[in-house]
């Protein structure tokens, strides 16, 4: 199955120098997606949450470990399985809860839901619905800050000092590898002297495109940097059972991206526990190949390595963490259910412009029937 | 007879024409092992094999291009697409290939394809899986758009659809796929692309719709005044419409509200309005009003039947467009 059960980093690993706090800080953030995530599939069930929705339990280490080889300032994109991405990036979990609840405080005032989680001043640029359509936006976000740092000299889109060469990272899911935009992207990326730009591209790589499994999908899924070859671009294999192994080969292969300003391409290997969507009967794989990979928790994994290892953690210590995790992530919905709904008048509208629109059809022209202007009296 | 669902009688269909004849052929995302994201493809993939239901990767552009190709090929392509809002992958092979090989090659080279595409709002979608694009299909000469909005015209509709030479695009609208069941002869049957049908009849204003917003308009009429006569007219295609079916009505009533889902501005009830205009003007009674969505992005759920063209909006236009 590709997973390997974890192991003690070696000492010399980049991962074995870190501090202890780095770790449980790694930890934490990794609890918080999980237990946020069983809060949203709660949430759901009580048709609290409407549109679709498609959580991140079990890959939760793919976007702890890949920031935290990071800065602030690099920029992120992906799709539509983005509650992780959008934690990680430090949104604040009330503000994702209520999105998912179509209520005002949320990142996008309640208008675009589970999918499109924005949060700019955290340099999230976005969840995005259409499969693979995000990756040529990923390559423009590279290209803008390197075009940044070599022709402006400073960094005009960002608003916290951000390093001269940044590095952007988009993710995608292994389906969204079939796309052509996808393709487009990786070919833009690495044409020298052009477009070459400071680009990852992550492919989580949980097995799965809804129904469709990698190998039912995709061409030599068993060998995919034949597919980064095609484009010259470097290539890396990695896995998310271990989130220390996970850094350990990221955080060199993202700091040569950054500092060459060059393209990369990473097969992340990972797995969601739960179905595609809320409402997926899984009948494309066995339980048994789930609990295999639930056996191999990154969550469990790194808790192991901590308290018994590093002994940094107590297991009271780690009940507390969860608890807390729990805490916010409850404390997350109920202000979900206070909050506010987006008004008519305010919202139905809004930001859809600049400036309002005379043909906008105004509200209290529509809202209760059409009337023409040549009706009024 | 049998009382059936949007979604079955499509299905039903879909294996009529199967087993009628082996060019025709299906592919999509997860329609043979899944059924479909909508299970409209429920069952054939154990019916008809792997070769006929053809599981593709998710790549819109390349289910479009080869569904193209399968065409020229002699087949009989039906390609799903599982939203409306995947369209635009697929949208250049489409408009820019599929419309076009007829005129291009003299029409020695034809398309005859149906491309599957549930369309509108009303399920608590969010935007991308709530949009209703057929005006822009309307509008590329080539292709033939085809909206049903009850199970027997589904039905019908689509076994035209599928035997027709030309490419059509066959929007389902997913707010009716399971709301109510309609009776459906087990034989099949056609209804033909280009006639409206006329649900109910009237002669004091005219009601032109399609979709979904049929059945909203039905609603609506059962809170009129008794003594206001409205003759509701679905339809059913929207390219090439029936001019004649609305301009008989419309000419017979002096008053006409269209209804639609879509941003009102440029939508297909514009193009619909102006014949009106041209070919009724002398016995208007009062403007062509429209009912239709904001010129806005499709909301999320919280506001998305403020922006659907509801009960009690259509008939406060109708009751405006009567009293002018
Ligand atoms: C262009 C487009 N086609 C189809 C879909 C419907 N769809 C949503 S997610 C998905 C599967 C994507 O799988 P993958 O890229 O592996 O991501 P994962 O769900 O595994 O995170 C499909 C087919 C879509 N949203 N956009
Ligand atoms: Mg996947």
């Amino acid at each position: 199955m590709g997973a390997t059960q974890t192991q003690v980093p070696p000492a010399d690993s980049l991962s074995a120098k870190l501090p202890d706090e780095t770790l449980v800080g790694w930890l934490k953030d990794m609890i918080l997606i999980r237990e946020f995530e069983l809060r949203t599939m709660a949430a759901y069930q009580q048709a609290k949450i409407g549109g679709f929705c498609h959580v991140y339990i079990g890959q939760e280490p793919v976007v702890v470990g890949t920031f935290a080889a990071l800065q602030h300032a690099d920029p992120i994109v992906t799709a539509y399985r983005d509650h992780g991405h959008a934690l990680a990036r430090g949104m604040h979990p009330n503000a994702c809860m209520a999105e998912m609840y179509g209520k005002l405080p949320g990142c996008a005032k309640g208008k675009g839901g589970s999918m499109h989680m924005f949060d700019k001043p955290n340099n999230l640029f976005g969840g995005h619905g259409i499969v693979g359509a995000q990756t040529p936006l990923g390559l423009g976000l590279a290209f803008a800050a390197r075009y940044e740092n070599e022709v402006i000299g400073e960094a005009i889109n960002y608003n916290q000092d951000a390093p001269a060469k940044r590095v952007a990272l988009v993710f995608l899911g292994d389906g969204a590898m079939n796309q052509g935009a996808f393709h487009e992207a990786l070919n833009l990326s690495n044409l020298p002297g052009q477009l070459r730009s400071p680009i990852i591209f992550i492919v989580e790589n949980n097995k799965y495109s809804m129904g469709t499994s990698i190998d039912r999908g995709t061409t030599m899924a068993h060998d995919m940097k034949v597919k980064a070859d095609a484009y010259g671009i470097d290539y890396l294999e990695t896995e998310a059972f271990d989130i220390t192994r996970l850094y350990d080969d990221f955080k060199p292969f993202a700091d040569a991206c950054r500092e060459e300003q060059k393209p990369g391409f990473v097969n992340l290997h990972c797995y969601r526990y739960q179905g595609h969507s809320m409402s997926d009967p899984q009948k494309y794989r066995e339980k048994t190949e789930v609990e295999e990979y639930q056996g191999n928790d990154a969550i469990d994994n790194l808790t192991h390595h901590l308290v018994n290892e590093r002994k940094a953690l107590t297991e009271d210590d780690v009940k507390t963490i969860r608890k807390d995790a729990k805490d916010v992530s409850k404390e997350a919905q109920k202000f979900a259910e206070e909050a506010p709904e987006p008004s008519i008048e305010g919202e139905l509208y809004s930001d859809v412009y600049a400036n309002i629109q005379p043909n906008l059809s105004p509200m209290d022209h529509y809202r209760h029937g059409s009337t023409n202007a040549l009706l009024e009296d | 007879m049998a009382s059936l669902t949007l979604v079955q009688a499509i299905n039903l269909a879909l294996i009529q024409e199967m087993e009628a004849d082996d060019r025709v052929l299906i592919l999509g995302e997860d329609v043979g092992k899944n059924g479909g994201v909508f299970r409209v493809t429920e069952g054939l993939h154990e019916r008809f094999g792997a070769k006929r239901v053809v599981d593709t990767p998710l790549a819109e552009s390349g289910i479009m291009g080869s569904a193209i190709g399968l065409a020229m090929g002699g087949l009989r392509p039906i390609p799903e697409i599982q939203f409306e809002g995947f369209m635009g992958p697929a949208y250049d092979q489409l408009t820019n290939h599929a419309a076009r090989y007829r005129s291009r090659s003299r029409g020695s080279i034809t398309i005859p394809m149906t491309v599957r595409v549930p369309v509108g709002g009303g399920i608590h979608a969010p935007e991308l899986h709530s949009d209703s694009p057929e005006a822009i299909y309307a509008h590329t000469p080539g292709l033939k758009v085809v909206m049903p909005s009850s199970p027997y015209d589904a039905k019908g509709l689509l076994i035209s659809a599928i035997r027709d030479p030309d490419p059509v695009v066959f929007f389902e609208p997913k707010r009716i796929y399971r709301s109510f069941r309609e009776e459906v002869p087990e034989d099949e049957y056609t209804v033909p692309i280009g006639k409206a049908k006329i649900v109910e009849e009237g002669s004091d204003l005219t009601v032109v719709t399609w979709g979904a917003s049929t059945v909203q308009c039905i609603e609506a009429m059962d809170s009129l005044p008794e003594d206001l006569s409205v003759e509701l007219i679905d339809l059913r295609t929207i390219y090439p419409w029936d001019e004649e079916t609305v301009v008989e009505s419309v000419n017979k009533t002096g008053r006409c509200v269209i209804v639609h889902e879509a941003p009102k501005t440029a939508g297909f009830g514009a193009e619909v309005a102006t014949v009106i205009q041209e070919r009724c003007f002398l016995k208007l009674q009062a403007p062509v009003q429209r009912v239709a969505g904001f010129d806005t992005v499709m909301p999320y759920y919280k506001l998305e039947l403020e922006y659907l063209p509801d009960a009690a909006r259509i008939g406060k236009g109708i009751l405006e467009c009567a009293a002018y």
